[in-house]
């Protein structure tokens, strides 16, 4: 081997190692270290030296924060509101709190709020009703005549109303006097059926804290109460006689 | 297959730090060489040709971006002593390469790595570390072939021989 061929070798060495040679003189160089001692060794060196710089030259690494500002800024572009989606996370937050406070308010607390003023008036108009009873003078005017009691009320109380013909019936008109509730006053009628009394409350209905459309044949303290509204009127029908009584008072009432 | 500029550069992202941080020699730079390096990229992704070198074309924008850094600027005006286009030379006959592996910490192969030229660190670390071919490197680099085998053969002798003084120095 002269030593011109030597120094070809050694000149393809480095292209060698890095792969860079075609596939015949990566062929002819495998031959010539196989029988070259000194280029094999050089050859080792070399491999020996890309070795230790491709350690050393593997030596900086980048933070977490660089990366995501990286993948942040080259992420697809998002839609608008997904830049707004915590203020839309806290927006349904509070709509949800809202939503539920009003449903809270108007399945469980209002509810509870109409039984306790329900409870409230239909306990207030028992006491009427069973004062009344207890009263040496039950009523202020005292007559089985509509005519004489309707005009008695005239300029006592802020309404006027209709009485029923109660012949044919088997009520009978024993008389009436101003009552209050909730500060407002109101008529209190009191009629008789077989040996039962029975009281009609009128009133305006504004006065009133709610509304005592359909009170579905309410219980108070064993007497019975049936309620309706006309003509911004709030009738209450209370005694101690069988639901159908009430009804037939409150139809002829109706009339 | 990767097709979104995201799913394509998002794995240099470790590689491209580094080579960053080896130009820069700078924590905040390199930082900022990278995310500028990728801002480019995004936006010059639609002028990429499909099936070509990805690797390559963001390494080069990388390393375009540091020449135009004033780190890079000043990096550029050190003077290489020999010309690019010499061919490249043949090893001393008795290297000192193995005293030099054995003795040689790996820190000390980075000093002299460090203190290379930038022409030849970032050959060096393309071909050594990237192990890009030197097709690859020479796309990177916006040369040709043939100097980046010159190049690479001056980085490769002269790293040896900043090794070799950095062990006499510390010699006793």
């Amino acid at each position: 081997m002269t030593e011109e061929t030597h120094e070809l070798w050694t000149r393809k060495l480095d292209a060698y190692l890095d792969g860079e040679l075609d596939s015949g003189q990566m062929q002819e160089l495998d031959r010539h270290l196989r029988e070259c001692p000194g280029c094999a060794a050089d050859a080792l060196r070399r491999l020996q030296w890309k070795r230790v710089i491709h350690a050393a030259g593997q030596c900086y690494a980048p933070n977490s924060a660089l990366r995501e500002r990286i993948q942040e800024s080259i992420s697809p572009a998002k839609p608008a509101w997904w830049h707004w989606r915590p203020a839309f996370a806290v927006t349904a937050a509070v709509l949800l709190l809202f939503a539920g406070a009003r449903i809270f308010r108007q399945e469980i607390v209002q509810p509870k709020k109409h039984l306790v003023q329900l409870s409230r008036i239909v306990g207030e108009l028992a006491d009427l009703h069973v004062s009344t009873l207890a009263s040496a003078n039950p009523v202020d005017v005292v007559s089985s005549d509509r005519h004489n009691v309707k005009p008695w009320f005239a300029g006592k109380i802020p309404f006027t109303f209709d009485l029923p013909e109660l012949q044919s019936s088997p009520f009978e008109l024993v008389g009436g006097k101003v009552s209050y509730i909730e500060q407002s006053p109101g008529a209190q009628l009191l009629f008789r059926v077989r040996k039962h009394q029975i009281s009609v409350f009128i009133f305006q209905a504004r006065s009133l804290p709610m509304d005592f459309e359909r009170p579905e044949g309410m219980d108070a303290r064993s007497f019975r109460l049936e309620s309706w509204q006309r003509d911004g009127l709030q009738y209450f029908v209370i005694g101690d006689v069988a639901p159908e009584d009430l009804r037939a008072l409150g139809e002829l009432m109706n009339k | 297959m990767p097709s979104s500029f995201e799913q394509l550069a998002l794995p240099l992202f470790g590689r491209l730090y580094n080579f960053a941080h080896w130009l820069t020699q700078n924590r905040e730079e390199a930082e900022d060489l990278v995310q500028e390096t990728y801002a480019k990229a995004l936006k010059g992704f639609s002028s990429f040709q499909p099936g070509t070198n990805f690797k390559a074309w963001m390494f080069r924008i990388l390393r375009n971006t540091f020449l135009n850094s004033r780190t890079g600027i000043k990096a550029a005006t050190v003077a290489v002593d020999l010309p690019d286009d010499d061919p490249a030379l043949p090893a001393e006959r008795q290297t000192p390469e193995s005293i030099l592996i054995d003795r040689a910490s790996q820190q000390m192969v980075q000093g002299a790595i460090a203190e290379l030229a930038v022409s030849y660190r970032e050959v060096l670390l393309l071909c050594e570390v990237e192990e890009m071919s030197y097709q690859e490197i020479a796309a990177a680099l916006a040369i040709p072939v043939g100097t980046v085998m010159s190049r690479l053969s001056r980085a490769r002798r002269a790293l040896r021989e900043a090794v070799q003084q950095k062990l006499h120095r510390s010699s006793p």
